[in-house]
């Protein structure tokens, strides 16, 4: 933590630190710590939130506006986000703020090679499993100067006060002065391939089995759902690969030099090809199984494969919650005369 | 119509099943091959169709009876179902299932299940069950140590029978003994106590064999709710036994191949050298060259008593018959053991692998009452396991090697009384009429007129060699009779895997002919490719270079010296828990069984892919 507590690096935090670094910072200081190749960074706690809030509440309530909103009343809301956010957006950072994020900056991009940053919201009601917030608030990718670090980081603050952030607060009723946001600075992985993981079947609910998607260059084209990925299926335990379904990836994202990203098809050869080697396949069924331990829960992971250095990076891990919301009946219990059990074979229909 | 593609694919007979389309052929429109009408006519009357069939399901047991049996042979299909009747409908009292019937038609075994439905029937019979079949659980251990001592004991008693022989005069010593009985006699006492050993025989393969699946099956269908996507192979895994006695041929196969490096004598294995020619160099070798011809004898007695195939057959001769199968491995061996590979079996990791799976699947059940559930389960299957790998050893070779070689003194006997002109011809005679045939020769020894076989047999024998050929180059129905709505027989869906969606792949299967894919059992996981090596008999064994695929109808234990050799293998019959699987995986072999058409479908030489853990081969061109 820096000195006047409004940075933390990745290293030194954890899950229990949420109320403090938001739900996605918690998670990556986690994985971090747990030995989880992510790539590195640091958190700008809700604390430089709240201080920069509490200044504009001097100047004109905003919590207490926020919580008087009914989500039905999308015309209020909408009223109410556009002039917060306006205001979010101008008004004058604390100088303490601002140089504790531009020394981290600094130190981030001076030990680490990689050519820009992301900016991440990271609100403390977010990515707890009951209450999903994961996508209500926004992600910055490609961000390679200070300056616009300090712009997007503010950003992510203004974003809480979304139409759909207001109207998921209030529909589930969570106090306002429970709601804080911490922004997630961490570097990009140029990524050669991307994608997304469950550890367990998407389809069966199965958790001996992890299913991959994956394209070539960044993961945005797989998350937004802009490219049909390669999808395998392997399992947990024996890594036997038992579905391998390769797609026709026309395009890719990429970075652009100047901060962003942009959509380019992909070299001919490449298109019809598995984006990930079967020994990168198994690599990652290893991490998504210490993941998984860690939790002690199946995860939703997002992960990169370096373009330069080959190394996998997992850049997010969630609570998978479909499945886990409805777990099943047991298929057996333990029975009192052990045999009884052979019934199931033997006695007919069921 | 998608069910009159089921009739066209048969060649020679068509049938019309687009009456009823929720029908396969009804066995009445199934014609005995044309010329061969005597042949089918020689199984007993109680194995022939008749028109009352029609209302039943009938399925084709291509699983064990791949080809056309000879007369002789259907005698294991009738001791093998009346034991495995006996067992479900009266010893054990299955709920939901008496026993298997059985019919013949050119050649081929078709059985039908005969299902318990009535609820208050099956209500009793559960009580009368849970009596006997729990009591064989609770008591397992010391019901398998009596088993394997009464299977010693048969196989000892069979060992014992004395050498099928005629002499010319009786031998002075039972004159001057007293002895009073003519040896006449003794080749029917031989003959009827051999007949008898085989059905004792497989009424013991059937005593624990229903329990010993179902215990297995329970679990297996555990694994498969809580993991719906496990594999069979892992479920397998988890319950194969690591020193079975299956593994123990080719154990000692690696064991020769390093007395062969340790006594100096490597050398005189070489590829392509017959069993003879190394036995015939060997005895040259000097006292090296003899010491291991003597290890090879402890090998032979009993681990050589194997059969090339499942033992169904005459033809399905042991190791110990033809020594060529055992000696085609051993050049690899010793090529491996001078690379300096160990070649022994790592138990202990082994072991320590299985523990470990066992332990992952079970960390990931959802809550201590799973794995409770779980715990008792695999429990039970650990404890019948050892049977259900063990027996076939017993019964499936070593006895049924022993049977079948004294059924061959018979026909060695017959033959040089001209009853037929060779030895193997004997088998062209149901057991009926073998017994009849030696009764004729006692007959015309005891009174020394010519005994009046050959008048009747060569030509008969004949007819039936010629209609097993004919036989052999027609398809025949998967099933016959209308489709059942559910198969719940637990023996059929246990011991043949045959499910109603087996049956809508069967009635389906008109429309799958120009795919160059062929599905089958995973067996072993791993992708390969190369040229298709189709293997149809074990003579063509020495064909297979290294990084051939073999393709054959079935693999069995005994192929195991040659799956070191090759890259990987596919079966047109077995499942992912018969020994062919269990062997693949042993050698990490990428391989898949039950194909059903691949030895057929696949052309010598052709370049194809298979995917073991997907269980799908491919013809790449």
């Amino acid at each position: 933590m820096g000195a006047s507590g409004n940075v933390s690096w990745f290293a030194d935090i954890g899950l229990n630190d949420r109320p403090t670094v938001g739900g996605k910072g918690g998670s990556l200081g986690e994985l971090f710590r747990a030995g989880v190749a992510v790539p590195p960074g640091f958190v700008v706690r809700t604390q430089a939130f709240e201080g920069f809030l509490e200044a504009l509440e001097h100047e004109f309530p905003i919590r207490a506006k926020v919580e008087l909103l009914s989500p039905d009343d999308l015309e209020a809301v909408t009223a109410c986000s556009k002039a917060l956010r306006a205001r979010l957006e101008e008004a004058v950072l604390p100088p303490l703020v601002v140089d504790d994020v531009l020394a981290a900056y600094a130190r981030l991009r001076h030990e680490s090679s990689a050519a820009a940053v992301a900016v991440r919201s990271s609100a403390t009601t977010e990515d707890a499993s009951e209450a999903s917030f994961a996508g209500l608030q926004d992600t910055y990718l490609w961000v390679n100067s200070w300056e616009e670090t300090l712009r997007k980081m503010r950003s992510c603050w203004a974003s809480l006060y979304s139409v759909e952030s207001i109207c998921y607060r209030r529909k589930h009723g969570f106090p306002e002065a429970s709601v804080a946001m911490a922004v997630v600075v961490q570097t990009m992985v140029e990524a050669r391939s991307a994608g997304v993981m469950f550890t367990r079947s998407p389809t069966t609910g199965d958790r001996s089995v992890i299913t991959i998607e994956g394209a070539w260059g960044l993961g945005s084209a797989v998350v937004g759902g802009e490219v049909t990925p390669d999808r395998w299926v392997i399992g947990k335990i024996t890594g036997e690969i038992s579905v391998r379904e390769i797609s026709e990836k026309r395009i890719k994202h990429v970075p652009l030099p100047a901060g962003g990203i942009e959509t380019v098809p992909v070299e001919p050869e490449l298109v019809r090809g598995a984006c990930m080697s079967d020994a990168e396949l198994q690599a990652l069924r290893d991490l998504a199984r210490k993941v998984e331990r860690h939790y002690g829960r199946p995860q939703d992971i997002e992960w990169a494969v370096d373009r330069h250095s080959g190394d996998i990076r997992l850049l997010q891990s969630r609570p998978e919650t479909v499945w886990s919301m409805k777990e099943a009946a047991p298929v057996a219990r333990a029975a009192e005369n052990p045999l009884s059990h052979v019934m199931s074979i033997f006695g007919g229909r069921r | 119509m998608r069910h009159a593609a089921v009739g066209s694919r048969r060649r020679g007979v068509i049938i019309d099943t687009s009456v009823n389309p929720r029908s396969f052929p009804l066995p009445s429109s199934l014609q005995v091959i044309p010329g061969t009408e005597q042949a089918q006519a020689a199984y007993p009357y109680y194995t022939q169709f008749t028109a009352s069939d029609d209302n039943r399901f009938w399925f084709y047991n291509s699983m064990h009876f791949p080809e056309p049996m000879s007369a002789f042979d259907m005698v294991t299909a009738e001791a093998a179902y009346c034991a495995l009747g006996s067992s479900s409908t009266r010893v054990h009292c299955i709920p939901t299932t008496l026993g298997i019937d059985h019919r013949i038609i050119n050649g081929r075994v078709y059985i039908g299940g005969n299902a318990v439905t009535d609820p208050a029937e099956i209500a009793r019979r559960t009580t009368e069950f849970q009596e006997r079949a729990f009591y064989y659980y609770e008591n397992w251990e010391r019901l398998y140590a009596q088993w394997r001592e009464k299977m010693l004991a048969l196989i000892r008693d069979a060992r014992a029978l004395p050498k099928v022989a005629l002499p010319e005069f009786e031998p002075l010593e039972h004159v001057r003994a007293g002895r009073g009985v003519a040896s006449n006699h003794y080749l029917l006492d031989i003959y009827q106590k051999t007949l008898e050993g085989y059905f004792r025989m497989w009424h013991h393969h059937f005593e624990f064999l229903l329990l010993g699946y179902g215990a297995y099956l329970t679990f297996f269908a555990f694994c498969k709710g809580a993991f719906p996507e496990i594999s069979d192979q892992t479920v397998a895994r988890m319950v194969a036994g690591i020193e079975a006695e299956i593994f123990r041929p080719d154990e000692e196969l690696r064991r020769l191949a390093r007395c062969a490096v340790e006594l100096g004598v490597e050398a005189r294995f070489q590829e392509g050298m017959s069993a003879q020619q190394i036995m015939e160099s060997l005895q040259q070798a000097g006292e090296g060259g003899k010491a291991w011809l003597g290890e090879l004898e402890i090998s032979r007695e009993p681990w050589f008593n194997i059969n090339v195939g499942d033992g169904f057959y005459h033809y399905h001769r042991s190791w110990n018959d033809d020594l060529s199968m055992a000696f085609a491995g051993l050049p690899g061996y010793i090529a491996r053991l001078k690379a300096g590979e160990s070649l022994e079996r790592p138990l202990g990791k082994l072991q320590a692998e299985r523990r470990e799976l066992i332990a992952d699947y079970r960390e990931l059940l959802s809550s201590d009452d799973e794995r409770a559930a779980y715990d008792q389960m695999i429990t039970l299957a650990h404890r019948v396991f050892p049977y259900v790998e063990g027996h076939k050893f017993y019964c499936e070779h070593w006895y049924t090697n022993l049977f079948f070689n004294k059924i061959r003194e018979f026909g060695a006997l017959l033959a040089a009384h001209e009853f037929f002109p060779n030895q193997e011809d004997v088998f062209h005679l149901t057991h009926y009429e073998l017994e009849a045939a030696i009764i004729d020769l006692m007959t015309s020894w005891s009174n020394g007129s010519p005994p009046r076989g050959p008048e009747r047999w060569p030509q008969i024998v004949a007819e039936r060699k010629a209609a097993i050929v004919e036989w052999a180059k027609h398809d025949t129905p998967p099933a016959l009779g209308p489709v059942p709505e559910i198969i719940d027989d637990p023996a059929i869906v246990m011991l043949w895997g045959i499910t109603r969606e087996t049956l809508d792949t069967w009635l389906n299967v008109g429309n799958e002919g120009s795919s160059n894919e062929i599905k089958g059992f995973a067996a072993c996981s791993g992708v390969v490719e190369g040229p298709a090596r189709v293997v149809k008999s074990v003579e063509e064994i020495g064909r297979l270079q290294k990084g051939d695929i073999l393709v054959c109808q079935i693999t069995n234990p005994t192929w195991a010296p040659i799956f070191q050799k090759i890259a990987g293998a596919v079966s047109d019959i077995g499942g992912s828990m018969s020994h062919a699987a269990i062997v693949a995986r042993e050698f990490s072999l990428p391989a898949v069984v039950g194909t059903g058409t691949a030895t057929s479908r696949i052309k010598d030489g052709q370049r194809i892919r298979v995917d073991g853990g997907r269980g799908i081969v491919t013809i790449l061109q």
